[in-house]
């Protein structure tokens, strides 16, 4: 049937419903981060394992003299895609259509869900085996393939982990970060049928642990399920970046695929997976390139899956699509860099975010898909997780302004509340302030004030209310007789902008 | 999901990113992507700089790379990495000049039938050739519609995957790889063995494709 028969639907863009999926935790994050500090395990666990990515990343990073141009041109790439995502899509769409793949569209995390399910049971297959996904993982498919009665395998060796541990992913990357060699043991032995008694900590020999305890999954499995890193618009390819060959596995020998992503995940050309496949591999695992890297487009008859299935996913993009400063979180191309870097991640681990983005781009990327919902939304919180440092921004392959979109959040989840508290006053005349700067120097100027009130002890020991709630229990310096603009001024005179 | 059903959820996310895309748009439109980066690398494709650095890239890796000077020279090398081997897959479009030298069974993907994932994990290895080879990155390149490398389940299964790459296949960077590759066709990139890095960051080779890659530099 023509779809241009229907009735236009109601076309304003949506959030993430909540109810469905992994968006959003069930306590603030400032509850949470005060319960994963007390675990010295996990702060050791996590200082080590972001320290070595941290060192890696730098050291292939240095060696690249056009990385700037390549973050420069991926950050453009994706600039235009969103300007024209919805053509782009439905050029994916026409490209896998005709190359022998089947289409879908998923408003929102349960349809994707459900999508995935009849896709399944269409089968007869009660089982599929997974590639690591965030996507996945953010619409909890699991779960809903649980209920529907059809086993989801995890092949990837961190998500295994999380899987046989009955644990949640606390990294985009590493979702296992949070376990040492110990741990990781102790869960194989509880929890591999079969594996043997005798199995050491070494890195080693709990590899080929899961290597053996997968490989009569992958040869048997009937359906594989996955998410893209990329899409192609013009040709109709897909691509899945990975390490360890479970992806390849997924990808090559059950007769049925099905992929979900997210809508965003789409480009415009083949040529531009020249900027995303340098830049990604060395953000993410601190590679020149990870060891396999899968492209498809659609079915090729004799050689691999001979049914394909592609769900496009909304799940609140078009809502972060509509916010004219937060669209740039969609450009994430799922590094984990940021995460890396993050002070604030290094110490109160992944879990604390609620959300299966954790991290600084999460801390923003979450409360945007699912919007704040008001005061207690633990979402709401989540822009707070941060020192505002910019070590982030630094790290983004695709130059995202993290810290920028935190502030902007911040504002956001001020507006969700229903009276302001002080935090918010300030954080809000901040953003006002901070975004201009003929308005910032206007706010420079009332400093002049502060320093008549602090007088010559150079201490401001009385305020008023609202103010006076800081002063009664804590003086406040008074502002320098000169900002660091009229010093920059003095000393550079004719450069200030 | 009804047919009617379908069209409407896909009406409806299309709807949403339209008015999306208006209400959100950026003051100024995006200007044309700037592409300041290299296309090229320092070395010219199948220069003996490029050759050189591949060699230092994949070694990286912990994969081997042998180097013989001329095409017939392939065979030998080919028979000394499968010393070990009992059986061997290939595709059907394999120079069979390669195996000349080795003992061990031939089996080939298609005659008569295709091989199956379970044929494969009984051998003991594969020989393939490569599509293009990317000097910055030790990044090999298989074409599974190329009569030489064959199907992806070929290089999958088997543990031990030896790959015979021409020089003039040999690029300097991932954007000159790219211009040499039909996106139509299934292709696997491959750099190094298996790994994982997901137990404390240490990297591990080997976990569910060929623990084992060797690789043949030919000229």
């Amino acid at each position: 049937m023509s779809t241009t028969d229907l009735p236009l639907p109601t076309v304003r863009p949506a959030h993430a419903p909540p109810g469905v999926g992994h968006l959003r935790g069930t306590r603030p994050f400032p509850a949470e981060a005060r319960e994963s500090l007390q675990d010295t395990q996990l702060r050791r666990n996590l200082g080590k394992a972001t320290g070595v990515i941290r060192a890696k990343r730098a050291a292939v990073v240095d060696e690249v003299p056009d990385w700037e141009a390549l973050r420069l041109a991926g950050s453009a790439i994706k600039a235009d895609v969103m300007a024209r995502l919805p053509e782009l899509l439905e050029e994916l769409e026409a490209a896998v259509t005709a190359r022998g793949g089947v289409v879908h569209w998923a408003r929102d995390a349960a349809e994707a869900n459900a999508i995935v399910l009849d896709l399944v049971r269409a089968t007869g297959a009660d089982e599929v085996v997974k590639v690591k996904s965030m996507a996945t993982q953010e619409t909890g498919l699991n779960e809903a393939l649980a209920e529907g009665g059809v086993a989801a395998w995890e092949t990837d060796l961190a998500e295994l982990i999380v899987q046989l541990g009955d644990d949640r992913p606390s990294h985009i990357l590493v979702p296992a970060i949070h376990r040492n060699r110990s741990e990781i043991r102790e869960i194989f032995l509880r929890e591999m049928p079969g594996v043997d008694p005798d199995l050491t900590d070494e890195p080693r020999r709990l590899a080929m642990a899961a290597r053996a305890h997968l490989r009569r999954k992958f040869l048997s499995a009937r359906v594989a399920v996955s998410g893209a890193n990329f899409a192609v618009a013009d040709s109709g390819t897909l691509s899945v970046v990975e390490s360890e060959g479970n992806g390849r596995m997924c990808l090559t020998l059950p007769q049925t695929l099905i992929t979900l992503m997210g809508v965003e995940k789409v480009v415009p050309t083949w040529s531009d997976l020249e900027v995303f496949l340098q830049l990604l591999p060395r953000s993410s695992t601190g590679e020149r390139m990870n060891p396999y890297t899968s492209t498809w487009t659609g079915v090729t008859p004799g050689d691999g899956p001979q049914e394909f299935h592609l769900v496009l996913m909304d799940n609140g993009r078009s809502g972060v699509l509509a916010d004219p400063d937060g669209r740039a979180a969609l450009h994430c191309i799922r590094c984990s860099a940021c995460l890396n870097v993050c002070p604030v991640y290094e110490r109160a681990g992944g879990h604390a975010y609620g959300s299966v983005y954790p991290g600084p781009i999460g801390a923003v990327l979450s409360p945007l898909l699912t919007g704040i919902t008001g005061g207690d939304d633990p979402n709401a919180s989540l822009p707070y997780a941060s020192s505002l440092c910019g070590a982030c921004f630094d790290a983004c392959p695709v130059r995202i302004d993290i810290p920028d979109l935190l502030v902007q959040q911040r504002a956001a989840s001020v507006e969700s509340h229903g009276r302001p508290t002080g935090q918010d006053v300030a954080m809000r005349a901040a953003r006002i302030a901070m975004t201009s700067p003929g308005r910032f120097r206007a706010a420079e100027k009332g400093l002049g004030l502060g320093r008549a009130l602090g007088g010559r002890s150079g201490r401001i020991t009385a305020l008023p209310w609202p103010a006076s709630r800081w002063t009664s229990s804590r003086d406040v310096p008074v502002p320098p007789a000169e900002t660091a603009r009229e010093w920059f001024a003095r000393t550079r005179p004719g450069r200030e902008r | 999901m009804s047919a009617g059903g379908a069209a409407a959820a896909r009406a409806e996310v299309l709807g949403r990113l339209r008015t999306a895309r208006d209400a959100g748009a950026p003051r100024t439109a995006p200007g044309p992507v700037p592409r300041d980066y290299a296309r090229h690398g320092e070395h010219d494709p199948g220069s003996p700089g490029a050759l050189a650095l591949l060699v230092e890239r994949v070694e990286d890796y912990r994969a081997t790379v042998t180097r013989v000077a001329v095409a017939g020279a392939v065979a030998g090398a080919v028979a000394r990495l499968l010393a070990d081997a009992g059986s061997v897959a290939v595709p059907p479009g394999l120079d069979r000049g390669w195996l000349g030298g080795t003992s061990a069974a031939v089996l080939v993907d298609g005659e008569p039938r295709p091989l199956t994932a379970a044929d494969l994990d009984a051998v003991d290895a594969v020989v393939t050739g490569a599509a293009v080879a990317v000097a910055e990155t030790g990044t090999l390149v298989l074409d599974a519609s190329s009569q030489d490398q064959g199907r992806r389940l070929l290089t999958l299964v088997p543990d031990h995957h030896v790959c015979v790459v021409r020089a003039r296949d040999v690029v300097g960077t991932v954007p000159e790889a790219l211009a040499r590759l039909d996106p139509l066709h299934p292709l696997t990139f491959v750099s190094g063995p298996s790994a994982t890095s997901d137990i404390e960051l240490d990297r591990v080779e080997g976990v569910h494709g060929p623990r084992r890659l060797d690789v043949v530099l030919v000229g």
